[in-house]
């Protein structure tokens, strides 16, 4: 075991890697996954929800207002009330998650929705679409990018409340961090689940805005936009 | 076919929209709604495909009861066109065209040979099919949006105001289309606007509508002749009553004939019959007279040190009117788009004569100095 109080914090830094790659990469995955589930299941009720309030108006302002009321909650309290119901691990972090991602998904998509040309409805209408025809062939497509949007907000958000849910046993990189708070000159293990975390944050976003954009359809095929020019002489 | 009968929709509060509304529509007639806004045209035009739905009345369509009919169907087997033209911005325009194909279930095959088809019809290329509507101009897609409406051979088609939002050269371009197209397809076109130039030059009747009841229904001539009162007369605009004297004229009676060369002729030629005939245009046409294209002295004089062939100098765009048509239409369109004369054509394309703006000057002429020769 090489010295530790000679080396400075970047080659311990470096070190801590080469010793512990393995099960920092463990809890990377970990963490990633636990930010991932509670997304998908926020998006398997908060994408119908959005869609429910976008057709009676009535009920979005209500329900927009409790997932608001959901957000104002610091992370480490709903953390803290969840575990007292649900006891400590994962789940609970889950389920944490979950809460959290309810509203940018459930809002994005009612915006999504509702901001759609009402031509477009009216025209698809009366083609004699089925309602149901109107939302997957007219309305999904169209606000998919501004949902795709609400899930990467949402994801973003997840990564940081998964860092803290380490505090209720969760594990993820926030486990790394609180070994690096709790150790003396913890500097570099602390920087060891920190740079992690943010480096996954970047990752999602910006992987989820290229997405975001191949699903706008006004930018789809813009090469061709030269060739229709030629053409109308 | 369509038959309307006491037809009413009132709305929360009692305001009537439309109020007791009766006509009968034939086959194949293009038929205006017209009135100033509030009138009642667009409500009394969503309620044939049930858009809205009607407070009492009956419409029966081919002796159906449209109300016992389901909506989705009904709507399937109606074109409908609207102002804002609401192409689908993320599908492609062959996707656009077939899409109540698609909502009917046709095979892909069937779907793409109808795109192809229609395309055609509307003076597109068939690479088009391929773009995105933002890549069109806003008359290409009022075009595509009209082909959408006869792409699952709907017998009926709804337009509202489909033309309004487009300028007046465009504008003037699709009606003469429009009016093909039906006459073509013999489609029976209902057809909403505020714009009586347009209700007068599209349609075989017209119903003037005045706040929710209809004024007068009849045929633009006798609405020009006969307004049924103060308000019809006001609406028409007095301009209009005075122009129709003269316009029972048709092309036929008034126009001269066109110098043509048949398109296998030199340019040195062409140049020796302009010079003969003293003429500055020259109409090109095939062994059999029909109108091929035109060709005139600026182009011989800058195609004449590369081609001897007519073919290849004459240009193809050349605007006519149909035998038949009413002279005043004619004048109409050479003053809108600003040409200087204008072909006219028999049922077989052949050409048989020629308005030119000497004829505008006639018109003027009998007009003002006309009509007070007969009272002299």
């Amino acid at each position: 075991m090489k010295d530790m109080t000679k080396l400075n914090t970047f080659e311990q830094f470096m070190y801590y890697f080469q010793e512990n790659g393995m099960y920092v990469l463990t809890q990377f995955m970990t963490h990633f996954l636990i930010s991932v589930y509670g997304v998908l299941l926020a998006a398997l009720f908060g994408i119908p929800i959005g869609i429910l309030i976008a057709k009676y108006k009535k009920l979005a302002s209500p329900l927009i207002t409790i997932a608001n009321i959901i957000q104002t909650i610091p992370a480490l309290a709903l953390l803290a009330i969840l575990m007292l119901g649900m006891g400590l691990g994962k789940t609970t972090v889950i389920v944490a998650v979950f809460l959290y991602s309810l509203l940018p998904i459930i809002k994005n998509t009612y915006t999504g929705i509702t901001t759609i040309d009402n031509n477009l409805i009216d025209s698809g209408k009366g083609m004699g679409m089925t309602r149901l025809q109107v939302l997957y062939m007219i309305e999904l497509p169209l606000s998919l990018k501004v949902i795709i949007a609400g899930i990467r907000i949402a994801l973003v958000i997840a990564i940081g409340i998964t860092a803290i849910g380490a505090f209720i046993g969760a594990g993820g990189l926030g486990d790394i961090i609180i070994r690096g708070t709790n150790a003396t000159d913890g500097t570099a293990i602390i920087l060891a689940g920190a740079i992690p975390t943010a480096f996954m944050a970047i990752i999602v976003d910006v992987l989820l805005s290229v997405v975001e954009r191949r699903m706008d359809p006004m930018r789809r095929r813009k090469g061709d936009q030269l060739k229709v020019q030629s053409l109308q002489e | 076919m369509l038959k309307i009968e006491h037809l009413t929709k009132k709305y929360r509060g009692g305001k009537k929209a439309v109020n007791d509304l009766n006509l009968e529509i034939k086959e194949g007639e293009f038929i205006a709604f017209i009135g100033t806004s509030g009138s009642g045209k667009t409500t009394a035009l969503r309620m044939i495909n049930r858009m809205i739905e009607p407070s009492s009345g009956t419409i029966t369509l081919n002796g159906k009861d449209l109300s016992k009919m389901n909506p989705v169907t009904l709507r399937r087997s109606i074109g409908y066109v609207i102002q804002q033209i609401g192409l689908m911005p993320h599908m492609t325009i062959r996707e656009n065209i077939t899409l109540v194909p698609k909502l009917l279930k046709w095979s892909k095959d069937k779907k793409d040979e109808t795109a192809e088809k229609l395309i055609g019809l509307v003076n597109l290329p068939e690479n088009y099919l391929d773009l995105y509507p933002v890549q069109l101009s806003g008359g290409q897609q009022q075009r595509i949006g009209v082909l959408r409406a006869l792409a699952a051979n709907q017998d009926i088609i709804l337009m509202d105001e489909p033309f309004g939002a487009l300028d007046p050269i465009t504008r003037d371009t699709l009606q003469d289309l429009m009016k093909d197209l039906q006459q073509r397809l013999g489609k029976t076109v209902i057809f909403v606007t505020h714009d009586m130039d347009e209700a007068i030059k599209l349609a075989d009747r017209i119903c003037i509508m005045h706040n929710g009841e209809m004024v007068q229904f009849d045929t633009p001539d006798e609405i020009l002749t006969h307004p049924a009162n103060d308000f019809v007369k006001e609406f028409i605009g007095s301009h209009r009553l005075i122009q129709e004297k003269p316009s029972a004229k048709i092309v036929d009676d008034v126009m001269i004939k066109p110098v043509s060369i048949t398109l296998e002729k030199s340019l040195d030629e062409a140049i020796k019959l302009m010079v003969s005939k003293r003429v500055d245009t020259l109409f090109v046409t095939d062994g059999h007279g029909r109108l091929l294209g035109y060709l005139n002295v600026e182009m011989i004089t800058s195609a004449r040190h590369t081609t001897q062939s007519i073919a290849d100098t004459m240009n193809r765009e050349v605007e006519f009117v149909k035998t038949g048509t009413k002279l005043q239409d004619s004048v109409r369109r050479i003053l809108i788009r600003n040409l200087k004369n204008i072909t006219v054509i028999d049922e077989e394309k052949r050409l048989i004569g020629l308005i030119t703006r000497a004829n505008i000057v006639d018109m003027v002429y009998d007009t003002i100095w006309g009509e007070e020769n007969t009272e002299q």
